[in-house]
């Protein structure tokens, strides 16, 4: 069974008729503040986002390198919580009912929650999927079964060490699309070169007819253009969250220019999504 | 496994030095990730993993404790799985870690098993064992074989920094709830929106939020007793243990050695009491004694 938000589906529909790739922008929720993210969040589609993965704020975010977790710091130590992020969603999408939402986080604060009740206000809110990185297929039962169940994507993350062997595991569940993570690492490192990501992207192709976005590393329009010519989408996370963070006053405050950087930023990021030949 | 390169994560150190001496003796790099806070008060087992040849890399990131060198530990791990091998120093972690850490640490068990027959007869079993838990390894070491035997009293001693009715605490069964940490549901210190709070204790190696999954299982399930000693009980149980049986005892087993100390006057003279003495002091004697000298605890 294949469990694909309207949202997503249209997306991916669209970069393919269009022959582009698709350009996911990470910024994790309420960094550096509530009203400040809502603003880099209502400016991104018309930055050229075509895809917005919104992370959930934890205090150990195992998978993050450096930036990110100053991000999700950032917004904790501003009051930041798994409630206040649906808030935020929800504010985005009464402007935004186009632009896909993929929430991203660590499973302990929707378990805190509560399962049934995050994913009722995670739909209502107008999410389009979820990455929960720290639960592994082994555990499909706590979060991705019932979300599957509700009709919300749960998104894996195939990685260069995930082997053959493993692959049909990770990704019998997944929907949506295929998150492929370009490095063996955390959040933030070097990127891939070109040729590496085509081998992976064509090798989970065999493997799976669901699009493949490929994150991890990614962090010029240069990036954006080599990885969109050989997968559906290219997401960036750590260089637009340090756009937020250089934009800080030294108190750590949003400034004026904070919401401006980060959209320009994208903006020259979506320069590398357009491309002629289709991904192959 | 073709792995040559080994990563690991301590607390108090001890893990770090078996660890680094491991890898001596096979001549294999190791690295290992500490909290600075940690680097800062157990600097002789920094020494230590420097000297067998070690790289130890102080964690910057939250409380720079035990709990942060874990998620760095974890982090550095992930990039590069293919040459490195993470020897995890606690019954925690994803599994099987849990599992493979309880196994070996066993040893600690089967080997007093053997020495009570030795000195006791065949089949005499300990009456009671008291351990100090932090993620909660030589605990489950001492523990593990002796669980079947349900004549045996098995009490867990949890650290319990300025009070478990304080926010400065380490007892994540005493003042925790269930969560997900490091690839384990156990219990945990955390807020309401489940976010991890900094754990506090005296002793760096039980200054975690969490606390291995199979103590929380023998918690809930009542076979093992948990209860707590606080950073003061621990400093004097330190100072008395020194004393009265020249055995200077690492923090660590001086929170076991505090609840000891409450009940052993009351236990009838034949009944056997083992508690794991699970490190020496030497490592902390340089934040140990200036405390101990403010307690009135040293002579002059």
């Amino acid at each position: 069974m294949s469990y694909t938000s309207a949202r997503l589906q249209k997306l991916f529909d669209n970069l393919q008729q269009s022959e582009r790739g698709g350009l996911g922008i990470f910024v994790t929720a309420g960094d550096p503040d509530r009203q400040t993210s809502l603003a880099i969040l209502k400016g991104l589609p018309a930055a050229g986002a075509d895809m917005i993965e919104l992370g959930m704020p934890f205090s150990d975010p195992m998978a993050d390198g450096p930036s990110i977790q100053a991000a999700s710091l950032r917004a904790l130590n501003n009051g930041a919580s798994l409630a206040s992020t649906l808030e935020i969603l929800t504010a985005f999408r009464a402007d935004d009912q186009v632009t896909p939402v993929v929430l991203m986080g660590y499973y302990n604060p929707i378990y805190s929650y509560g399962v049934d009740a995050f994913l009722s206000a995670a739909i209502d809110a107008g999410a389009d999927g979820l990455i929960i990185v720290d639960l592994p297929p082994e555990e499909d039962n706590e979060l991705c079964i019932p979300a599957l169940d509700r009709g919300l994507p749960f998104v894996r993350l195939a990685t260069p060490t995930t082997n053959d062997q493993r692959l049909p595991a990770v990704l019998k569940n997944t929907s949506g699309f295929v998150y492929y993570v370009s490095i063996t690492g955390i959040t933030g490192t070097a990127a891939v070169p070109r040729d590496l990501a085509a081998a992976a992207v064509k090798r989970l192709k065999k493997h799976t007819d669901l699009p493949v976005a490929v994150g991890f590393g990614i962090k010029t329009a240069e990036d954006v253009a080599a990885i969109t010519s050989v997968a559906d989408a290219a997401i960036v996370g750590s260089a637009v969250v340090e756009q937020i963070r250089d934009s800080l006053d030294p108190s750590g405050q949003a400034t004026n220019a904070t919401v401006e950087n980060v959209l320009s930023f994208v903006a020259t990021l979506a320069t590398g999504t357009q491309r002629s030949a289709p991904a192959g | 496994m073709g792995k040559t390169k080994i990563i690991a994560e301590t607390g108090a150190g001890q893990h770090g030095v078996a660890t680094a001496t491991a890898c001596a003796l096979f001549g294999m790099e190791c690295e290992v990730y500490m909290g600075a806070e940690d680097v800062r008060r157990q600097k002789p087992n920094v020494d230590r993993m420097r000297l067998l040849g070690a790289t130890v890399v102080p964690v910057t990131s939250g409380s720079g404790t035990l709990k942060d060198a874990m998620n760095e530990a974890l982090r550095a791990w992930v990039a590069k799985a293919e040459t490195h091998f993470y020897i995890i120093g606690t019954v925690a972690g994803p599994h099987p870690y849990p599992a493979m850490v309880r196994d070996f640490q066993s040893v600690i068990g089967e080997e007093l098993r053997w020495q009570l027959e030795a000195f006791e007869g065949a089949g005499r079993l300990p009456d009671t064992l008291i351990a100090c838990i932090g993620g909660g390894s030589n605990a489950m070491g001492l523990f593990h074989p002796f669980l079947d035997d349900e004549e045996v009293e098995i009490i867990g001693v949890e650290a319990a920094g300025h009070g478990v009715d304080t926010d400065q605490h380490a007892a994540s069964l005493a003042g925790g709830r269930p969560g997900i940490l490091h690839g384990n549901r156990t219990y945990l210190l955390q807020n309401d929106d489940g976010q991890i709070t900094e754990a506090h204790s005296i002793s760096a190696g039980l200054d975690y939020p969490g606390i291995g999954p199979e103590h929380a299982w023998l918690r809930d399930s009542g076979r093992v007793r948990y209860e707590s000693a606080t950073d003061t009980e621990a400093l004097e149980a330190f100072a008395l243990c020194s004393r009265l049986e020249g055995i200077i005892p690492a923090l660590e087993p001086s929170h076991a050695l505090a609840y000891t100390g409450k009940i052993i006057a009351d236990l009838p003279a034949d009944h056997i009491v083992v508690m794991n003495l699970c490190g020496r002091g030497d490592k902390d004697l340089e934040a140990v004694l200036p405390l101990l000298d403010e307690m009135g605890l040293l002579e002059v």
